[in-house]
């Protein structure tokens, strides 16, 4: 007997995936949980694993295929020792799994207020947009929810896949050779487009500024170098310097919390939580892995997260629900030598905390010149929602925490 | 001792008698004047709606309807009457039968109620005070807390065509012709004039309908309006648009009708004429001079959006204030104005206010026309559906007009329903439900209607508003 092997059901607002590799080829022997085949959506790449041991018969979708879900990909034939077991399983598990975010729900099976009310555009709309009817707010009579208001929903969602990257100052220009005046094009992957799609978002649809400020990290350093060994040590981590601006960033928003709120139609929105997104970098593009309640973590906590984080952006394994959410973001282009920038929001976020590079510049200290480890930071905000102050004393916050990490432990 | 209420109301029509009705439900003392005598001299209830208008004129057109079928229709049924007779005397006994009992309809609602009926007439006076002249009697003061002036409508009259009584009548005049007239002129093509018409020339009488404006049925919309006008004209009504009756001049035999068009003077002979062209607000010897209730230059009482009016405690509701004179408007501003009375919230929606011309076929409307949308300037799409493709309509060979529905591009919602059919006054109710639930054309496009039914040329014309018919070619 033989087993279909088809596209999982795709997540969310996801309406097709690219095939990109396939990793065996007709007639090869498969292990049961062996990966198969790569699809690359919007947001990440899905491994679709081998639902049982045997021999790959057929292909179907070919590399660089559209595939939609539930699409036939290959034909399996199982192994004996699996065969019994084939018959009755349905679909294979996928790696990545599909989002939970707030906005996949069946409409009719919402919990939501509104949810016997429910007129049938409406209805079809909340399923053909895998929209949670509790999170639209209804203007019609009775607070039932309109055509119309599924409409607005859609224009002002937040997206959940978060995608945030430096705008470098001045654009690299690749010098062209005297006699080679050739193009290469490229189309651009799903993720690049998806990226470059929402970085135009973000310039359209916020108001954006930045402030700038610098920290002399000196102490910060001093206590990373006192208590490093010590640290990895206790908790099996190295002491960053995340955990320390994840520290300082939270105790800044919970002083000025407009910065950690987002604007949904004429609402501002405040979060009384914070999910801190990371911007790390990986092959295929910036990803923005968001660390959930980080106000209640650890030092060490923090660190090992951002380290599982970087270890999964690495081997391709990021899930949808890493990257979703976030109610703020920390970039740091300083891992790539970067003195200052201005970075771009990750909408709908109303804020992003740019870090960069660590500089011996002189300062002067008690009157006299002194050469101190530096940072300039960067802070770009929404200005529709945030003042200028706000703005610029969050940033004072945030430096005068890291200049005197005490305040930390204190909450000063 | 004078009596004294919680609540007064001046006027028993469909604004009336309903605010009594909920004010008594209420728990408020409520009575209830009117000043309505029958021919016969006896008080009843109800109103012009109830005696003169609505329902009379509703009762002889079933009567003259079926009286016109089985004379013209019936044959193509394979049904063949002989001797078939008009007995004009039992068709109008019949009408004033349901009058009377629908009349004393509301007497027994009123006593059920605990309305107090008080026949006679009500002059508003300062102070919350009323001063009730029963039809035989002394007048007597009123005590109120609330007042509710319901005085409602009568027709207007004019200059060129004054009533006599005889043969140049009103609407009451027109429901009551001893004969059928063989050659009858009204003056003015509104929904009054087109039903009178209507019952008339189809009892046999040659009907010619003179229309001061050069555009027929102007409130409604523009393609309904014409298919109307289409239909009208195939049944033998003779409707002249732009045309200024001058002098209605009495002869021998009847009445001689001079009126003005674009193309000069015109005349037309009638036997009699029936002056339809519009009714005024009633506040006659009603209000006080220092009542303190005013009224515009066009004699309406002036209200609010919540029927106040201009005095503390005086309010004006049906006919007798702005907006549509329709009853089921007076009615819910009856209602309206009782629940606040009472201290409850409560408003009127008044863009969602259907209309009714009860003509065969029938035409009527909820919401906006096109040229309003044009003329506003809003982003509309629009569908239609006729009813010469419904096969309900066909096997009742009326098979005629169409359904046409408006709605707004960006949000779907619909803006205006118009319908030129049968039945179109009972299936304007499924638009106006939709309306006030905002619905979308969408909505009505995924709600299953009935087949075979009229209601589903509701549903093609839904849509077609996005292409998408079944029973009709997509343009």
């Amino acid at each position: 007997m033989t087993i279909e092997v088809k596209v999982p059901q795709l997540p969310e607002s996801v309406t097709d995936a690219t095939l990109v590799a396939w990793h065996k080829t007709v007639g090869q022997t498969v292990q049961r949980d062996e990966n198969l085949v790569d699809l690359e959506t919007d947001k990440v790449v899905l491994e679709v694993p081998a639902p049982f041991s045997g021999v790959l018969k057929e292909i179907h979708s070919e590399n660089g295929a559209i595939v939609t879900s539930g699409q036939l990909l290959a034909i399996l034939e199982p192994s004996s020792a699996d065969a019994v077991a084939a018959a009755t399983t349905a679909e294979p598990k996928v790696s990545a799994s599909s989002s939970t975010v707030a906005m996949v729900a069946d409409a009719a099976e919402s919990a939501g207020p509104n949810a016997e009310k429910l007129s049938p555009a409406v209805r079809r709309q909340l399923e053909e947009h895998d929209i949670d009817a509790s999170l639209v707010k209804g203007t019609g009579r009775g607070g039932r929810i309109l055509k119309s208001d599924i409409q607005s929903f859609i224009e002002h969602r937040p997206h959940p896949e978060a995608v945030s990257a430096e705008m470098p100052l001045t654009p690299e220009l690749a010098a062209p050779l005297p006699d080679q005046r050739s193009d290469h094009r490229v189309p651009m992957s799903r993720l690049r487009a998806r990226i470059a799609e929402r970085m135009v978002e973000a310039q359209q649809s916020a108001a954006m500024l930045t402030t700038f400020n610098e920290i002399d990290l000196t102490e910060v350093m001093a206590l990373r170098s006192r208590y490093k060994g010590i640290f990895e040590k206790k908790h099996g981590v190295k002491l960053g310097l995340m955990s320390f601006f994840i520290g300082a960033t939270i105790e800044a928003l919970r002083r000025f919390p407009v910065l950690n709120a987002s604007i949904e139609g004429n609402d501002i929105v405040y979060h009384d939580y914070f999910d801190i997104g990371i911007a790390v970098s990986s092959e295929r593009g910036l990803l923005v892995p968001v660390i959930r309640n980080a106000d209640r973590l650890s030092f060490s906590e923090v660190e090992n997260t951002i380290r599982e984080y970087g270890t999964k952006a690495r081997e391709g394994t990021i899930s949808m629900d890493d990257l979703t959410g976030g109610t703020f973001t920390i970039t740091n282009g300083g891992v790539f030598g970067s003195m200052l920038s201005t970075p771009i929001l990750n909408p709908p976020q109303s804020g992003i905390l740019g870090m960069h590079t660590i500089q011996q510049r002189p300062q002067v200290v008690a009157g006299e010149i002194m050469a101190r480890p530096m940072m300039y930071v960067a802070l770009t905000y929404d200005h529709r929602i945030i003042d200028g102050s706000d703005a610029v004393q969050f940033l004072v916050a945030v430096k005068q925490s890291l200049e005197d990490p005490g305040r930390l432990l204190l909450q000063i | 001792m004078s009596r004294k209420f919680d609540v007064v109301v001046i006027g028993a029509g469909p604004a009336g008698y309903v605010a009594a009705i909920r004010a008594t439900q209420h728990g408020l003392s409520t009575a209830c004047i009117d000043a309505w005598v029958t021919s016969d001299g006896k008080p009843a209830l109800g109103g012009t709606c109830l005696n003169a208008g609505c329902i009379p004129s509703k009762a002889l057109l079933e009567s003259s309807e079926l009286y016109h079928r089985a004379a013209v229709d019936f044959s193509g049924h394979g049904i063949g009457i002989e001797g078939l007779s008009l007995n004009l005397d039992t068709m109008l006994s019949r009408k004033e039968r349901i009058v009377q009992e629908l009349s004393g309809g509301i007497g027994s609602l009123f006593k059920a109620n605990g309305v107090t009926a008080l026949f006679g007439h009500g002059r508003l006076l300062p102070d919350l005070k009323v001063q009730f002249s029963p039809h035989d009697g002394e007048p007597e003061l009123l005590e109120a807390d609330h007042v509710i002036l319901a005085t409602g409508s009568v027709p207007v009259e004019i200059p060129a065509a004054p009533y006599d009584g005889e043969r140049i009548v009103d609407s009451t005049g027109a429901l009551s012709f001893k004969a059928v007239p063989e050659r009858l002129g009204v003056i003015g093509a509104g929904v009054i004039g087109l039903e009178l018409g209507s019952v008339w020339q189809r009892l046999g009488a040659q009907v010619t309908i003179l229309e001061a404006m050069d555009q027929f049925l102007f409130m409604a919309d523009g393609q309904i309006a014409r298919e109307g006008q289409r239909q009208f004209k195939k049944q033998g009504l003779d409707i002249r648009l732009g045309a200024m009756v001058r002098e209605a001049e009495l002869t021998d035999d009847g009445v001689l009708l001079k009126y003005d068009d674009e193309q000069g003077g015109h005349e037309v002979a009638v036997d009699k004429v029936v002056v339809a062209v519009g009714r005024r607000a009633q506040t006659t010897n009603l209000l006080d001079p220092l009542a303190g209730v005013d009224v515009s230059e066009r004699g309406l009482i002036e209200v609010d959006e919540q029927c106040r009016t201009t005095a503390p405690n005086i309010w004006a509701v049906g006919d007798v204030v702005r907006g549509p004179m329709l009853a089921h408007k007076g009615s819910e501003e009856g209602i309206m104005v009782a629940d606040l009375i009472a201290g409850e919230i409560s408003a009127v929606n008044y863009a969602v206010i259907p209309s009714v011309i009860y003509t065969s076929p029938e035409i009527a409307w909820v919401g906006k026309t096109e040229d309003q949308l044009k003329e506003a300037g809003v982003n509309y799409k629009s569908g239609t559906f006729n009813f010469a493709a419904s096969g309900r309509a066909k096997a009742m060979d009326q098979g005629a007009g169409l359904v046409k529905i408006v709605a707004d591009v960006d949000s779907d919602r619909i803006l205006g329903v118009h319908i030129c059919g049968p039945m179109a006054g009972e299936l304007i109710g499924e638009a106006v439900v939709a309306m006030e639930f905002q619905a979308s054309t969408e909505d009505l496009q995924r709600t299953i209607h009935g087949h075979p039914t009229l209601t589903e040329a509701i549903h093609e014309a839904a849509l077609s508003v996005d292409q998408r018919a079944i029973h009709a070619i997509n343009r």
